[in-house]
């Protein structure tokens, strides 16, 4: 049934999370994400759905909590926030190399260290590039919306077991924390038994019975060959991802002399920057990343060929504008123009930084 | 004659010649071998078959579960 | 008159459970973790649980169990396995799950995970193999490494003012109302393997019958990091460990812990 509430976005992702058919969530309090948790211990999914709710001692706890619970074929997830994802690193790099799906919110706050609870987006290297040890990619959405933080949850899921890959949803303090209306559309069923083994008997840990081999569940290989066999099976796909799963959304594209890049948060702050370059004259479009990683490399590699130059604000000291550059490729010029440590900025801010550049 | 006796049989190859089994024994059944596996590993035999009463000790403390043990009444008493 | 015993699957009393795969075991000759691979796969096969079981491998010497055994098998991050257990007996509590793991796994970097798991009195097994010191990295030592014993890290042998002191994990969790069963047994011998099976087939039952959490502690010997012979190495446990380590049953509680 349809339902329409006006929520944050930490609420979002646990009305998601129930609405969406998980069968667990698993995660440990810390700021600007502790609503997750705390809307699904007031929901009690686990007496409407099934769905399983696990207060951890700890983010390593959680997300290993999530590696148990994936290996056995089920929807699981946790969320945190930036301190907390970088304890995960080392489950997450597990989730890769044994190819388990699964989905982990990261609502950033600002760093390094204990940091700031204050909103960011300084994770974006951590989440598409460093985020632990070993060659391995996470699917990363980046949700602009309460609506979007409730739709990647979804998204997320189908993504994970498409590709059997841990998918990030990297938003940050300001969606997670702020109201806004959120269609609630989907209500979809926990698998059931038999679907579980449908989906996921030739891998998961479902208990190993007469019509197959035992199943198990490792990252572990010391024969290099053979390890060497894996890392390539994971590159491959990878790039089949590359090819499949961009997403990014455009506006004002068609006749634009400059692009502003941005996502998230920013893409929103972005957005109005935009329509005050267009009221001023000026031929300005934005592009919003939805998925960081696999990148709209591409279609800012188009760009390129036809613009005058792009502008990447971001609540970061200069992330994702590394991964514009490499798109263009020196062919016109990319500026940066970020704020940090919770501080963000306007879209008068942005729109000097086009007036400044863009001539 | 003892009515009841016991025999061991030893996966040789599987076998690393750890000895505790020997040490197991109640009946001073088992010693190492001399010769060597494919593995070079010394390796469980009987040494004194006749005393063997098919108690199982040896097998139950072996790590590599590389005896089995095997018990039967005198047919002839 | 002299007759031979017939080698025929009637006169058979004691062999490999086929639940142990033929994997020629990496363990070091003489090591406690054959035995005690053995003795679980025993128990499962016994309570008919071979289609219902996952087993959680840890990292250390036997981050490779699940090549032994013959069940679906989560090879965990290094301390993580009781995390890992949790979510897989809270998602599928129709199975019977454990974790295998040694002293560096469990007492040392997954202090954490494993006293909460045992708090919240989580339906599951925990096997803890304390041999005191780190065998898959050659020889270090480990919490329950004993005072004056002499591993890669302590040449000198342990001193309490650097290292500080040998810890009994088992009685710790022996403490925790979601414990229901805490027993520590070796299999160095035939009586004590016996034994050990019965505490880990009372585990097994427990974590079936949902009573809260069971741990069995096996004291076991590390002849290769303790530069012993497997003999000797047996002999040293019982003469050192045991009188620290003292045998037996530390909780048994026979009822469910009240909601």
């Amino acid at each position: 049934m349809e339902e329409i509430k006006l929520i944050k976005g930490n609420e979002a992702v646990a009305e998601g999370a129930i609405r969406s058919g998980c069968d667990g969530y698993f995660g440990y309090p810390i700021t600007p994400q502790s609503e997750v948790l705390e809307t699904l211990m007031e929901l009690r999914p686990w007496e409407s759905t099934g769905m399983v709710v696990v207060q951890a001692e700890s983010e390593v706890s959680s997300i290993n909590m999530v590696y148990g619970g994936a290996a056995c074929g089920k929807r699981v997830m946790t969320s945190s926030s930036s301190p907390g994802v970088s304890l995960m690193a080392e489950g997450l790099s597990y989730l890769a190399g044994a190819e388990l799906p699964c989905l982990v919110v990261n609502v950033q706050r600002g760093g390094p260290g204990l940091g700031t609870i204050q909103p960011s987006q300084a994770d974006y290297f951590q989440a598409v590039k460093g985020t632990a040890h070993g060659d391995f990619k996470m699917i990363v959405l980046a949700p602009n919306s309460v609506q979007e933080m409730y739709d990647h949850v979804f998204d997320g899921f189908d993504l994970a077991f498409k590709y059997r890959i841990p998918v990030m949803m990297l938003s940050d303090g300001i969606i997670g924390q702020m109201m806004e209306k959120v269609v609630m559309t989907r209500q979809r069923p926990r698998w059931t038994k038999e679907e579980v083994s449908q989906i996921s008997d030739s891998w998961a840990t479902l208990g190993k019975h007469a019509g197959r081999e035992k199943n198990v569940i490792t990252s572990l290989e010391l024969d290099s060959q053979i390890m060497e066999k894996r890392n390539e099976h994971l590159q491959a796909k990878y790039r089949k991802i590359e090819a499949a799963e961009v997403r990014f959304e455009e506006s004002q594209m068609e006749d634009a002399e400059y692009v502003v890049v941005a996502f998230g948060s920013s893409a929103r702050i972005a957005s109005e920057a935009v329509s005050m370059a267009r009221a001023a004259g000026m031929k300005v479009g934005l592009l919003r990343p939805i998925t960081l990683w696999p990148f709209p490399t591409k279609r800012i590699e188009e760009l390129a060929g036809r613009v005058k130059g792009f502008l990447v604000p971001e609540l970061n000291a200069g992330q994702m504008v590394e991964d514009v550059r490499l798109a263009v490729n020196g062919k016109v010029p990319v500026w940066h123009y970020g704020r940090m440590g919770g501080m963000i900025y306007s879209p008068e801010d942005i729109f000097n930084e086009l007036k400044n550049n863009a001539r | 004659m003892a009515k009841i006796k016991g025999t061991v049989t030893v996966d040789v190859e599987k076998c690393k010649g750890c000895g505790v089994c020997v040490v197991a024994c109640p009946t001073d059944v088992l010693a190492l071998s001399k010769e060597v596996n494919g593995k070079g590993y010394p390796f469980a035999m009987q040494a004194n078959p006749d005393a063997c009463t098919g108690c199982a000790n040896c097998a139950v403390v072996c790590p590599d579960s590389c005896l089995t043990v095997y018990r039967q009444r005198d047919p002839n008493a | 008159m002299s007759f031979q015993v017939e080698i025929t699957p009637e006169n058979k009393v004691y062999g490999k459970t086929p639940l142990l795969t033929d994997n020629v075991m990496h363990y070091c000759p003489g090591c406690s973790h054959g035995t005690i691979h053995k003795l679980v796969a025993e128990v499962i096969e016994e309570m008919g649980l071979q289609d219902k079981t996952i087993g959680v491998s840890p990292v250390g010497c036997s981050v490779f169990a699940y090549n032994y055994i013959h069940i679906d098998w989560i090879q965990a991050a290094h301390g993580r396995a009781c995390a890992v257990a949790t979510a897989a007996k809270r998602l599928t509590p129709e199975k019977m799950v454990f974790t295998y793991q040694g002293d560096g796994d469990l007492s040392a970097i997954g202090t954490a995970e494993s006293i909460h798991a045992c708090n919240r009195g989580e339906n599951i097994v925990v096997i803890y193999v304390n041999n005191a010191i780190y065998g898959m990295t050659g020889g270090q030592m480990a919490p329950t490494t004993l005072l004056g014993m002499k591993t890669a890290t302590s040449p000198a042998g342990r001193e309490a003012a650097i290292h500080g002191y040998p810890y009994k994990i088992a009685e710790i969790v022996s403490m925790l109302d979601g414990v229901c069963y805490v027993t520590r047994q070796s299999v160095q011998s035939p009586a004590a393997a016996r034994k050990a099976k019965k505490a880990l087939r009372q585990a097994f039952e427990n974590a079936m019958a949902g009573k809260g959490l069971s741990f069995v502690e096996m004291v076991s010997s590390c002849n290769s990091g303790w530069k012993q012979s497997p003999v000797d190495a047996n002999k040293w446990m019982e003469e050192n460990m045991f009188p620290f380590y003292k045998l037996g049953d530390i909780k048994v509680a026979t009822e469910p812990k009240e909601a």
